[in-house]
């Protein structure tokens, strides 16, 4: 029990590092094993997590429709998920005749590293993460932008014309919400003066940003949650895949595990939006302390760091995933007018008073 | 060979090869994906150099926002080889002359010039902090004028965006 209660991701690194280090040498074996190393690990970790938010997001469905969701394969239906990845390893891949073939089986591939790549700032527990370089936020916003271009290409190459309407919408909607997502980031930035993830952790040890930084905090919250909604394509945001209209979007021609990638991308940029709003704004994997309620504080710091982080992130996730089943899709026009004409002017005002904030010091 | 060398010939290549997959391939869209990998080739070269913010500056503002607008566009006019009509030989070998100037204006131009050896990490002006510094103490009247220099553009392209709407069509 002791031994589970001091335990840690930290500890875990850097004794396997000090190990490789012993064994390799201080070269470049030893680095490339580590890497190789967390790349695994990556993977591991990932595909159980996209296995659990695929049956939470048919729970959560389920739960406010009032049906019962997967129950059939294994216990409660947790099974469902792993079933259906099955069924979609035994499809035949097809690949339409007139598509562009190097292009069509590139585009998934470059969806998922990139939804991949911006993990590798995120803190998942204290002192626990894969690279924490001093751009960090930066990191993650300039490689999610490039996600779009995986999707541009798939619906380009695919040459169908709903997969190509699909991938326009998608581009068009990417790159105008990334603006308010940026301006919401950098009100954080400016008030933290850092961009490395662990200086941002680090800023909230005496509350988290939202409620340390008063309204503008909350403002920037919510702006970041609803375009980082739209910025991973999820519902009211779908157009890019609205079933209505253009079958299934710019993966309409993908099938089997090609489709599978899609899906598996769709599921991590879902946990990596969550991870990086609990990271600015509900402090990460730092506990939930009130100013000088010591008994209080300390019972909190005995819960692990790592289910802080894990927490945060699944209610973020959890709000996103409601959204699906509580607002009706968005019309294009209606898509550029909510972000042109309302959170960017907001935003922008908002990383105003967010830096008077921090000149005059009202934040705590 | 250490790491950084490795990395630094793996990326010239990589930056070399690609910059030729730009001009040589016969699709437009397999040339600005090309570009777009130039591009993360001399990202790579930034970090090298310990210029973390050029780096991902780079990748946002190129790889990210200009080369998925010429995405948007080309994907849209729909250049392919059969419906683009050819130019003509004339054409062809006015470009080749005229890029050939070009190109030995460059070399003439590099030849000449002193090349400073590479010092490797000794600098950190690269890093947001030092480069925000310099910017707005010692550069900060051109840093200011090229941000008006932006923002005319912008209002520029906003202006003749909306030219056409203020006329009524029916009115000739």
């Amino acid at each position: 029990m002791r031994l589970l209660l001091t335990y840690s991701f930290s500890s875990l690194s850097s004794h396997i590092h000090a190990w490789l280090i012993s064994s390799m040498g201080d070269g470049m074996a030893a680095l490339v094993a580590e890497m190789v190393i967390v790349g695994i690990s990556l993977i591991v970790f990932l595909v159980p997590l996209c296995f659990f938010l695929g049956y939470m997001e048919r729970k959560v469905a389920a739960f406010m429709q009032l049906r019962l969701g997967p129950n059939r394969v294994g216990p409660k239906g947790s099974m469902q998920i792993v079933a259906d990845t099955v069924k979609l390893l035994f499809k035949e891949g097809l690949t339409p005749t007139a598509s562009d073939k190097f292009l069509f089986n590139l585009a998934p591939v470059i969806v998922v590293v990139t939804s991949m790549l911006v993990m590798a700032p995120i803190a998942f527990a204290k002192d626990f993460q894969i690279w924490d370089l001093s751009i960090g936020v930066l990191y993650v916003t300039s490689i999610s932008s490039i996600a779009v271009i995986g999707i541009l290409m798939a619906g380009w190459s695919s040459y169908n014309k709903y997969s190509l309407l699909g991938a326009m919408r998608s581009g068009a909607q990417i790159v105008s919400y990334e603006l308010s997502i940026g301006l919401s980031i950098l009100s954080v930035i400016v008030l933290t003066g850092s961009l490395k993830m662990s200086d941002i952790v680090m800023s909230q040890q005496n509350g988290w940003w939202i409620f340390k930084g008063h309204l503008p905090m909350w403002i920037s919250f919510v702006i970041f949650v609803i375009a980082s909604t739209a910025e991973i394509n999820r519902a009211p945001f779908d157009l890019t895949e609205a079933e209505q209209e253009l079958t299934a979007g710019f993966h309409t021609e993908y099938s089997g595990m090609k489709f599978a990638m899609f899906l598996l991308s769709e599921y991590i940029n879902l946990f990596v939006v969550s991870a990086i709003a609990a990271t600015l704004f509900l402090g990460g994997w730092m506990p939930f302390h009130i100013g000088h309620w010591e008994l209080f504080n300390h019972i909190m710091d005995f819960i692990p760091s790592s289910i802080w982080f894990m927490g945060k992130t699944f209610f973020i996730i959890f709000i996103i995933m409601q959204f699906r089943w509580t607002f009706p899709r968005l019309r294009v026009d209606q898509l550029l007018t909510l972000e042109w004409k309302y959170l960017l002017p907001i935003s922008m005002v908002n990383i105003l008073l967010a830096t008077l904030i921090a000149i005059m010091g009202w934040h705590f | 060979m250490s790491i950084y060398e490795i990395l630094f010939w793996f990326l010239t290549i990589m930056a070399i090869s690609s910059a030729l997959g730009v001009i040589l391939s016969r699709n437009p869209i397999t040339s600005v994906l090309f570009l777009i990998v130039t591009f993360f080739a001399i990202s790579g070269h930034y970090i090298l150099l310990n210029a973390q913010f050029l780096a991902i500056v780079n990748i946002i503002v190129y790889a990210g926002a200009i080369m998925v607008l010429f995405l948007f566009v080309i994907m849209l006019m729909n250049l392919n080889a059969d419906v683009e009509p050819q130019k003509g030989r004339l054409l062809q070998l006015a470009g080749v002359i005229a890029g050939g100037v070009l190109f030995l204006v460059i070399l003439a131009a590099l030849k000449s010039a002193t090349v400073l050896p590479l010092e490797k990490t000794s600098s950190d002006i690269g890093l947001i902090k030092n480069l925000g510094r310099v910017l707005f103490t010692q550069f900060v009247l051109p840093f200011e004028i090229s941000s008006v220099l932006f923002l005319s553009a912008m209002i520029g392209a906003i202006v003749i965006g909306k030219k056409e709407e203020t006329k009524n069509p029916l009115t000739p």
